[in-house]
């Protein structure tokens, strides 16, 4: 995800950069600043931190860092190093290739929202929808969840039955069975009520893989709807910031949008993932890196409702960063963008489905912006938390 | 979004644009320095150079609030914040500026209770929620959030809240745009004023800078486009060989400034005999302290801060940054050692910081993307 390819075959312009500096004086002095840069950029990471900071989940670098450095570095595996939203893995068949077995999407996740109930959803139901969209995001069927709770003491157990109720019902609605689960109570003010973990299994019933580092120059970027609704919410819903604004999460299973999808275009489609933490641009990060390519975003048609632009700005923030638990954002051949594009906007779900851009072969590694006052900026992975500014 | 779209309409700035071409003389190099983050933020977040000649640059200055705190202060600030019962506060810009010890974030982490709020009257809402704990609030900026800090401890006065506390850090900023127009190796035509600041000031001020220093100021609004007419401005009052200070953001900044707002400054706070300033050393009367009727009020009084001064990293010029000699690609460690993730100045913290805002959004080279972006 983060660990640049090395395709030699891509002229990749930083190391061209980095090459071409010695014979060649073309280069402005700011130019080989840039490239150094790329080059500092590509080093291994390293956590620097003595402890682990708020950035560290914050879905940005720090996240992306933690990740490479710590856990990569310790349990890898070809299936991990892909590391895609969940991973994809072969059971049974007849001899080492797999062929003949069954194919399997394995995911999992931990949900610690704050406020446990917002508008439009709830800690359960984020818990169901966002394991069973890690498994869409594979091209998986979801089947099977577990889910584990880690519960305050004092803990009103009210509560907890609308929480589980909410979880259930999710589940009927996406069609899969919570299978197994565990429970665990910890002393009062060790946790922050409720902590809920899914894992979910699906299978995987359509040939070939999908993966953020097929990307092409010339495909075309979809989002499935209007992005930013859920952090949005979530932020407001905590009472800290005494702004109300009629905006809901966008919690919800996208199971059945991505089998349309693919359905519609089957050979089509590179890459789906959802934009949960880190939003659509960390999304983008990724893709440009994995595949070294450069994603042209127009920012004009990022389909945004007014309502989280206008918080957004008030709160110093980008709605590019901001979490969705119910949008995708898929990278197409773009022979099958407009088939792509209706499908999607076939289902309410999916019915702001809009462009918002396209791969481009230079300068790769890169998510460039053009903004709609109609300049150029970079669109990088997010730093820290997204933070408000004072003046 | 209303009343936001319209001052960023690419077609206004289109036509914007071949009006500021039109004025540049050829073979002439302009130079404009923007005091204020805020300026520097839009300019960047918009892509608001691609609009610009090639002989018109925009020279980023001293205007960012957490970039000119020095570094001995945030160690003061983590210092209160461990004293048990303390429950810290703090704009989140300042969360991750890096004092000798380490930044708030890393404090936290260490076992400190420091919170982010979105305004002073959010801590003096901890405070009273709080009886048995002492609430701090770290308070930086320019006279733009000091009216804010000031009633905030006017406020606390009134409920005589005896838990509360401010970290005084305001600073002021007719001092540092003096210390700038003294830095000998810096040529300017001009500056955009900060229009934030103006709200509460006004124009007056600014006068010595076209009456004594030669220069003209336009004091400029945030939008992308008042930016644009700022530089317009600016370059037809040398066209035409005026020297004048003006308000192009007059939908919200007032000749005469806030008198209201300088009041309840006034009533809280007085100038303190000098105050460091990151990168720019000592200036005299340059910032704001509690004054003495409200000292139970003053983090400074109540906690036993070390006060120690803390030299800049070797390496950082946030300095020259920050007076507008160094572009910041310019500097040494920019973007190798010095990165948004590990930062070693300040102003590659906040995103109202010149690094920061170079880095997060400018840093790519604009030849090669003209092609990709402009198909």
């Amino acid at each position: 995800m983060s660990t640049p390819s090395d395709t030699p075959t891509k002229a990749n312009w930083a190391e061209q950069a980095v090459a071409d500096h010695a014979g060649a004086e073309h280069l402005t002095r700011e130019e080989q600043v840039l490239a150094r840069i790329e080059k500092a950029r590509r080093k291994k990471s390293r956590v620097k931190e003595e402890r682990i900071t708020l950035s560290h989940g914050a879905g940005g670098k720090a996240t992306h860092t933690l990740i490479d450095a710590v856990f990569l570095d310790a349990f890898r595996n070809p299936v991990l190093e892909a590391m895609e939203d969940g991973a994809s893995v072969t059971i049974g068949g007849a001899d080492e290739s797999g062929a003949g077995g069954v194919r399997l999407a394995f995911t999992t996740d931990s949900y610690v929202v704050h406020p446990l109930f917002f508008p439009g959803g709830d800690i359960g139901d984020l818990a169901v929808n966002g394991t069973v969209n890690d498994l869409a995001m594979c091209g998986a069927r979801p089947l099977y969840l577990s889910t584990g709770f880690i519960l305050e003491e004092g803990f009103p157990v009210a509560d907890l039955q609308r929480i589980v109720d909410s979880m259930a019902k999710a589940a009927t609605a996406a069609g899969v069975q919570i299978v197994t689960g565990d429970t665990k109570v910890v002393e009062r003010g060790k946790c922050d009520g409720c902590y809920i973990n899914t894992a979910g299994v699906g299978v995987l019933e359509r040939p070939g893989l999908l993966s953020a580092a097929t990307a092409k120059p010339g495909d075309k970027i979809i989002v499935s709807g209007e992005i930013g609704d859920h952090g949005v919410t979530v932020m407001l819903a905590r009472g800290e910031l005494d702004i109300e604004a009629d905006v809901v999460s966008d919690t919800a299973p996208l199971h059945e949008l991505v089998a349309d999808l693919l359905d519609a275009v089957p050979d089509g489609v590179r890459l789906l993932r959802d934009a949960t933490r880190g939003g659509v641009a960390t999304i983008l990060n990724e893709v440009a890196v994995a595949s070294q390519v450069a994603v042209i975003v127009d920012e004009a048609s990022v389909p945004v409702q007014e309502v989280v632009t206008g918080a957004s700005e008030l709160l110093g923030i980008d709605p590019l960063y901001v979490a969705c638990e119910g949008r995708l954002v898929t990278i197409v051949d773009p022979a099958h963008a407009d088939a792509a594009l209706a499908a999607l906007r076939s289902r309410p779900l999916g019915e702001k489905a809009a462009v918002i851009g396209e791969l481009k072969d230079d300068p790769p590694g890169l998510v460039l912006l053009r903004t709609s006052f109609g300049g150029t900026r970079i669109v990088d992975m997010l730093v820290g938390d997204p933070l408000p500014r004072i003046c | 979004m209303r009343f936001v779209d319209e001052f960023r309409d690419a077609a206004t700035a289109r036509a914007l644009a071949t009006k500021i071409a039109g004025l540049c003389e050829p073979g002439r190099q302009y130079k404009f320095m923007e005091v204020c983050g805020g300026h520097t933020h839009t300019i960047y977040k918009h892509g608001l150079e691609d609009y610009l000649p090639e002989t018109v640059s925009l020279v980023h200055g001293p205007g960012c609030p957490v970039c000119v705190i020095p570094m001995g202060r945030v160690d003061d600030a983590i210092a209160i914040a461990e004293h048990p019962d303390v429950i810290m506060t703090s704009f989140g810009d300042m969360m991750r500026v890096p004092g000798g010890r380490g930044s708030f974030f890393d404090s936290k982490a260490a076992g400190t209770d420091i919170r982010m709020v979105y305004s002073p009257l959010d801590s003096l809402k901890i405070a009273r929620n709080n009886p048995d704990k002492q609430v701090v609030f770290m308070a930086i900026g320019f006279e733009t959030t000091a009216p804010s800090t000031a009633m905030t401890v006017l406020r606390a006065a009134q409920e005589k809240l005896d838990n509360f506390s401010i970290f005084c850090n305001h600073v002021t900023i007719i001092p540092a745009i003096k210390a700038i127009l003294d830095s000998p190796d810096l040529r300017l035509d001009g500056f955009i004023g900060p229009g934030h600041v103006s709200t509460v000031i006004g124009c007056k001020p600014y006068d010595f800078i076209s009456a004594q220093e030669g220069k003209p100021l336009v004091c400029a609004g945030f939008e992308p486009l008042d930016i644009l007419q700022s530089v317009y401005q600016l370059l037809l009052q040398l066209k035409e060989g005026r020297c004048e200070v003006e308000n192009q953001y007059s939908r919200v900044v007032p000749w005469d400034g806030n008198p209201k707002a300088l009041e309840v400054i006034g009533e809280v706070m007085e100038l303190r005999p000098y105050f460091e300033w990151r990168g720019l050393g000592f200036i005299s009367h340059s910032a704001l302290q509690v004054r003495e009727k409200y000292a139970s009020f003053d983090a400074e009084k109540i906690f036993n801060v070390p006060g120690v001064r803390v030299a800049d990293p070797k390496a950082c010029q946030c300095g020259e940054v920050l007076k507008g000699v160094l572009k910041p690609w310019e500097c040494k460690v920019f973007g190798t050692a010095c990165t948004p993730e590990t930062p070693i100045g300040t102003c590659m913290v906040s995103s109202e910081g010149a690094c920061a805002a170079y880095y997060n959004f400018g840093r790519f080279s604009r030849e090669r993307v003209k092609e990709a972006t402009h198909s």
